[in-house]
């Protein structure tokens, strides 16, 4: 009897898991299959499948406002994406390590401010921040999204970092530091490359956050030419309220699929990120 | 400085980029900020000192002020508690020894990747749409459509709803949370007769309080600044009722170039914030549990 209570509990989480991961993902593969039907059709039908496979969508889509095509939409994402995600990384490694392995004056002030900066409304510093990068003359540039990650502007992932760096087993520093090795190369030959996996976690979730990044874009980018794929979407979606849905779709569903690859290629890092520091989300 | 090792200075080499970063894009900005919210300052014109004007105007005359922090205050009262049961309950049947959960937890996480994306807040503004695919599921089975975007009542929870649909980190961290509670004590229970709602209530709640804390601040300093969801989705509209905090400040300084102003705006927010963070951390005494006795750092 005990049994069948649980063969029932069983089905019954099976069955409420499946309806909800139904009721969750079906949008997200509605999408998908509404960048291949035509305008009509998307405004009809609730099926996943379209009807008459089309891709005009997408063809026409990828032109973007006929002056300036996705193409250069994508080009500019990555540009911005990637150097600063390498920025990040790089700069919040090391100063991990400093946080990580060594006792110094002021230790515990200064993680404690670092720590605070986690809690720091991005707004109260807009104003300010805007101010400086046009004075510097940053601004419609991808230094104000590179720059700052080199100084290491993103506390979540160097306290990820010192999380990780915590776990690796001092011996390893000290019979170095025996063999005649300096603070220096204790970094470069232990320290990274024992990194990796955390580093790894890094460098994908920047990507994703940087890549879905709107709100930086719109106040810094307002030269159309540097337009990444999330400000182009938004003025396609302003100008285009009633029409080309399904090119909007098909944009649309473009611009998430490096994510979702980079997701399900790496979901292991992206566990093991959000489960070692809970980052945000 | 006698205490310290000579090769322990090093470090400092080390910290350099982040303290430097931390003076130029997070301590001298974070102090203008609070200097420019005492000014007139725009872009146009050099600021002049005008002491706690903005403030009067603010909590004065500034109609938009009170609508937009009610609206931000209700969006947070949904969208973190119901973020975070959800969370929770999932988490629980995630835990338990099932085949295929991977996949489900892989699935479910999806949505926290898309989330903040500008593809997602268009698939959200069509679903929602008068002529959007969840009234045309509502014409299918014989209901009326509902105006979820274009009334005042409704759209601030619709878009609370795509903040609920991004439950995956903080499930992900419950999961986590669940994995650590020792099995002793659900086995001790059982000898005890304790029945399941029991043991809830009594195990599972206070061995993950931890978490819960961390991720009711979490959730509630990230839902106080939403930007991107409303502004993409119903610009603020309509009648402002989803006019959040962050539209506000961003309008405010960017719009309408009252820099001076949007400050002033920014740092009642912060303040806000910051009382209610220190105030569950301090309520937290009484129902965080901690098994070592205390925070690492």
């Amino acid at each position: 009897m005990k049994n069948m209570y649980r063969i029932i509990g069983r089905t019954g989480t099976y069955l409420f898991l499946i309806l909800l991961t139904v009721i969750m993902i079906y949008p997200l593969l509605w999408m998908l299959g509404s960048a291949f039907k035509d305008n009509q059709e998307i405004f009809t039908s609730l099926s996943i499948f379209p009807e008459n496979f089309h891709v005009t969508a997408f063809v026409e889509g990828w032109k973007g406002n006929g002056k300036i095509s996705y193409t250069t939409y994508f080009i500019n994402t990555f540009l911005m994406v990637i150097p600063t995600v390498a920025a990040t990384v790089l700069s919040s490694i090391t100063v991990a390590f400093g946080f990580a392995r060594f006792r110094f004056p002021l230790k515990g002030a200064l993680f404690a401010l670092m720590i605070a900066t986690l809690l720091l409304p991005e707004q109260i510093l807009l104003v300010p921040r805007y101010l400086l990068f046009q004075k510097l003359n940053w601004v419609d540039s991808y230094k104000v999204f590179i720059i700052p990650a080199l100084f290491a502007t993103y506390p979540f992932f160097i306290y990820m970092m010192i999380q990780f760096i915590r776990g690796i087993p001092r011996e390893l520093d000290e019979s170095a530091r025996i063999d005649g090795c300096g603070a220096f190369q204790i970094f470069a030959r232990i320290i990274f490359p024992l990194s990796k996996p955390a580093m790894f976690s890094v460098i994908i979730f920047q990507f994703v956050w940087r890549w879905n990044d709107f709100f930086n874009p719109l106040i810094y980018i307002n030269d159309v030419k540097k337009y990444p794929l999330s400000l182009a979407l938004r003025s396609a979606l302003d100008i285009s309220a009633t029409v080309h849905w399904d090119q909007l779709m098909a944009m649309s569903v473009l611009s998430m699929l490096p994510p979702v690859v980079l997701y399900i290629c790496a979901q292991k890092y992206f566990v093991e990120g959000i489960a070692t520091t809970g980052l945000k989300g | 400085m006698g205490k310290y090792k000579k090769r322990d200075l090093v470090a400092f080499v080390f910290l350099m980029p982040w303290i430097i970063g931390f003076l130029i894009f997070q301590a001298v900005p974070f102090l203008n900020s609070l200097y420019y919210s005492f000014t007139d300052l725009s872009m146009l014109k050099t600021p002049n000192w005008i002491g706690i004007a903005n403030f009067q105007e603010i909590f004065t005359y500034d109609r938009d002020f009170r609508k937009s922090l009610m609206a931000t205050c209700i969006y947070v009262i949904i969208s973190v508690p119901l973020k975070l049961l959800f969370a929770l309950f999932i988490a629980m049947l995630l835990n338990m020894k099932l085949k295929g959960i991977g996949l489900f937890k892989t699935l479910f996480y999806l949505p926290s990747i898309l989330g903040g994306s500008v593809g997602i807040a268009i698939l959200w503004r069509f679903l929602f749409a008068r002529e959007g695919f969840v009234n045309l599921l509502l014409s299918k089975v014989g209901l009326s459509a509902i105006d979820w975007l274009g009334s005042p009542k409704l759209a601030l929870p619709t878009v609370s709803l795509l903040a609920v649909w991004q439950f995956g980190s903080s499930m992900i961290l419950f999961l986590a949370a669940l994995k650590q509670i020792p099995k002793e004590l659900y086995e001790a229970a059982m000898v005890d007769g304790s029945g399941r709602v029991r043991m809830f209530f009594r195990i599972t709640v206070p061995m993950i309080t931890p978490i819960i804390l961390f991720n009711i601040i979490m959730q509630m300093i990230n839902a106080f600044q939403e930007f991107s969801a409303p502004f993409l989705i119903t610009q603020g509209g309509p009648l402002k009722a989803t006019y959040l905090y962050g539209l506000m400040v961003y309008e405010n300084a960017f719009t309408y170039l009252k820099m001076g102003y949007a400050s002033a705006l920014s740092w009642i927010l912060f303040v806000i914030m910051m009382a209610l963070t220190f105030l569950i951390f301090k309520s937290s005494k009484g129902w965080v549990f901690y098994q070592d006795g205390g925070m690492e750092s």
